[in-house]
Order: structure tokens, then C-alpha cells, then sequence
């Protein structure tokens, strides 16, 4: 059934985004605080399979977690229904998922 | 003196006349001890408006068919005192919301209760009646599950109470859900799996958002928020292991 799929889908994806929302955030204080620069910080993330993993299951969480959500909110506000609002979800999760890996790829290759 | 005795012995009461495209009406009706808000509708009925429509049956909270719009919210108006709703003395009265209206204060309730169908509200018997009765324990943990849901009187207060009922119209309703919740915690009961599915289609228990409202304006205390929990709950232990 695709509404328990997606229910469970979205819902997975949030509790694996809980611990990694914490931990991008306390990177981004420690890298702020610390002062580190752009140079000093690629420096660290440059061919490091570990934060290319952390940041690959990041951008993977948010691709399946905000599109469902987004189609919920659309279903709720406007008169969008059917198919096209299906594939319309999977548009934006891809889209959020190859622009999530290019930065990703940026900043680890 | 005359315009304070006024205003401590009448209500101002707004009713909506007509349908869709109605409007609200002003009437003066006074203020009696113990008044509902029933009381002032069939005031206005027999007084000032012999054409008004209404419902009601019981008049003592059972039939769950007085349900209207008292000052914006939905209430069981049999069982609402006008000292707690009145806001400096007036009363706006409208029928049910989140239902299509028939005339002045009656709404068409077939929506509601076809969703009470849509989410397999019915029971499958696992007997026939030439079987003896199947010893149901009352201390079971699904028995209490289904004992706290079962006393709904089907005033549809929660349904007009529920946004997502007035945003999404496949979304099958608290009352509907929390029906099929005691049915999933029947022993008896012969369809799980078709009530799981019922549930789980577009518009079912996934697409509640759990804020309560509902539990909030139930006039009898129920929690339908709980059981559609119980509901998600089932259907994703059912998804897993490959049963939906
Ligand atoms: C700690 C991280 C997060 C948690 C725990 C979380 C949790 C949730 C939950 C439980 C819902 C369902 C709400 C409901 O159905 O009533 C939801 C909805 C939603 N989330 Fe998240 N989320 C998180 C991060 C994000 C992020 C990063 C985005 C966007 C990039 C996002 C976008 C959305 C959207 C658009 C909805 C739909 C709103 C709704 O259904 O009311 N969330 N989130
Ligand atoms: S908890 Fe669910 S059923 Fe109850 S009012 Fe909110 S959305 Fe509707
Ligand atoms: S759950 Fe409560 S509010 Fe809803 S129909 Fe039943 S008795 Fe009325
Ligand atoms: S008239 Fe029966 S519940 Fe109000």
C-alpha cells in the first residue's frame, strides 16, 4: 500500500535525520568557532570516505523525507491529486537528491 | 434600566437560514436557568421560525444527532449550556461544518457515514449464529483497546472539528478510524487484513497529523488520535512483514 509506505518511509527517514541534523550542526559550530577556512576545511573532507558517507546518507534522508511531506502539503492545500502529484514527488526527490550528491561530491572528491 | 434588564434577560442569536448560500439571522430569545443551546434553537422554532430545520432526537446526549456550530465550534447542542458557550450574551448557531448543508441547521450526513464504510467500519463475524459466543476476556489488552473506543454516539463533532477532513476530501475521519480501530482489537472480528487495507488506502490513517482536535471536541471523551496511532501502529507492523 503506498500511503503506509510512504508513512514509514517518511518517518524512518526522520529519525535517521535526528542524529544527523545534530551532528552537521555541531560541524558547522566547531567549524565556525574554531575559525577554520574554506581551504582548511576541504583540506579535511577531500578524499574522506567517512564524511562523503555521512553527508551521502544525509542528502538521501532529506531526498525521501521532504518530498513526501511536500506531497502531503500539496494534497492538503491545493486540488493536486493522482499520478502526475506521484511523479511530481519523485521529480523533486531526485532533484534534491542529484543536487544533495554534487555537493557532496564537491567537497569529498 | 429598561436596556440592562434587557441585556440580562435575552440572548442575541444568530441562526444560518438557507443553504450553501444562506445567511445568518438575528433573533432575541430569553435567557432561561439551565438553557442549552437545543433549547434556544426549538425556542426560535416554535416562536419566531416555524420553517427552521433542525435535528435532534434524545435531548439527553445518546442519539448524536443535535450535532451544530455554537460560536464557531462543533457541539452535541442538547448537552451545551448556554452559560458556557454565550459570549457577552450571543449565540452564533450554524450547522456542522465539514458536511454539505441541507436546509438552515440540517446537514447531510451520508459523507460521514459512507466513510464509516470506506474504513471497513462494519464487523466480519468469525461465527455464525448457530455457534456458541466466542469467550472474549475482558482483561485482554486488545478487549481495553476496543472497550475505549467503542461508546462513540456518531455526532460527527470530531468530524467537524478535524482540518484534515475539511482539506482532503478522501481523508476518512477520526470517528470512521477510531471505529475501525475497536474493530482491529475484536477478537472476533473475521477481516483484519481487509480492515488494515481499508485504512491504509488514500485518505486513511496515515493522513492524520495527530493534533488532536478531535479528542478535544469528542462531547463523550473519546481519543480517536490514539487509536488512529494504534492504527499506523498495525499497518506498519503489517507492511513489514509483508501482510498489506
Ligand atoms: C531532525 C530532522 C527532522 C525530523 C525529526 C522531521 C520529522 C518530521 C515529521 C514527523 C513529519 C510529519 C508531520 C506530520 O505528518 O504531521 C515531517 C514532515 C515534513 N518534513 Fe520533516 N523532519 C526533519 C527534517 C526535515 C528537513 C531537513 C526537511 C526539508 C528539507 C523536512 C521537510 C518536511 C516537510 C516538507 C514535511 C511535511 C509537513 C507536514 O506533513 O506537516 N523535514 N517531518
Ligand atoms: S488528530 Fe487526526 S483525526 Fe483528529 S482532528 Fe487531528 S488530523 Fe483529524
Ligand atoms: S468519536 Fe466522539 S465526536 Fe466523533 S462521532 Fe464519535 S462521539 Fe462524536
Ligand atoms: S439530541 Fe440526542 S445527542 Fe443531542
Amino acid at each position: 500500500m503506498l500511503e503506509a509506505r510512504l508513512y514509514l518511509l517518511q518517518r524512518a527517514s526522520a529519525m535517521l535525520l535526528v542524529p544527523l541534523l545534530l551532528a552537521h550542526l555541531v560541524m558547522i559550530l566547531y567549524a565556525i568557532e574554531g575559525g577554520l577556512s574554506a581551504a582548511e576545511i576541504l583540506g579535511r573532507t577531500r578524499g574522506n570516505l567517512l564524511w562523503a558517507a555521512f553527508y551521502g546518507l544525509f542528502v538521501t534522508a532529506v531526498a525521501m523525507h521532504a518530498p513526501i511531506g511536500l506531497r502531503n502539503i500539496l494534497r492538503e492545500w491545493t486540488g493536486w491529486r493522482g499520478r502526475s502529484l506521484d511523479f511530481a514527488t519523485l521529480g523533486f526527490g531526485a532533484l534534491l537528491l542529484g543536487l544533495g550528491l554534487r555537493a557532496v561530491l564537491a567537497v569529498t572528491v | 434600566m429598561q436596556d440592562t434588564a434587557d441585556r440580562e434577560e435575552m440572548l442575541t442569536v444568530e441562526i444560518w437560514r438557507g443553504r450553501e448560500d444562506g445567511a445568518l439571522q438575528t433573533y432575541r430569545v430569553p435567557r432561561r436557568e439551565s438553557q442549552t443551546v437545543l433549547d434556544v434553537v426549538t425556542w426560535v422554532q416554535r416562536n419566531e421560525e416555524p420553517a427552521l430545520a433542525y435535528r435532534f432526537a434524545c435531548r439527553v446526549g445518546m442519539c448524536g444527532s443535535c450535532a451544530m456550530q455554537v460560536n464557531g465550534k462543533p457541539r452535541w447542542t442538547c448537552r451545551t449550556h448556554v452559560s458556557r458557550v454565550a459570549e457577552n450574551g450571543l449565540l452564533r448557531i450554524e450547522p456542522l461544518a465539514n458536511l454539505p448543508r441541507i436546509k438552515d441547521l440540517a446537514t447531510d450526513m451520508a459523507p460521514f457515514f459512507e466513510k464509516w464504510q470506506g474504513a471497513r467500519g462494519r464487523h466480519e463475524p468469525t461465527r455464525t449464529r448457530h455457534e456458541p459466543m466466542a469467550p472474549v476476556s475482558s482483561e485482554s489488552p486488545a478487549r481495553k483497546a476496543a472497550n475505549a473506543g467503542i461508546e462513540c454516539i456518531n455526532c460527527a463533532v470530531c468530524y467537524a472539528a478535524c482540518d484534515v477532513v475539511g482539506w482532503d476530501e478522501n481523508y476518512l475521519g477520526p470517528a470512521a478510524l477510531n471505529r475501525a480501530w475497536t474493530l482491529a482489537n475484536d477478537e472476533r472480528d473475521a477481516d483484519k487484513a481487509g480492515l488494515l487495507q481499508a485504512v491504509s488506502q488514500s485518505g486513511g490513517c496515515h493522513s492524520c497529523h495527530s493534533h488532536g482536535s478531535c479528542v478535544e471536541h469528542c462531547p463523550v471523551g473519546l481519543n480517536p488520535t490514539a487509536g488512529i496511532a494504534g492504527l499506523k501502529r498495525m499497518t506498519l507492523a503489517a507492511l513489514m512483514k509483508g501482510e498489506l
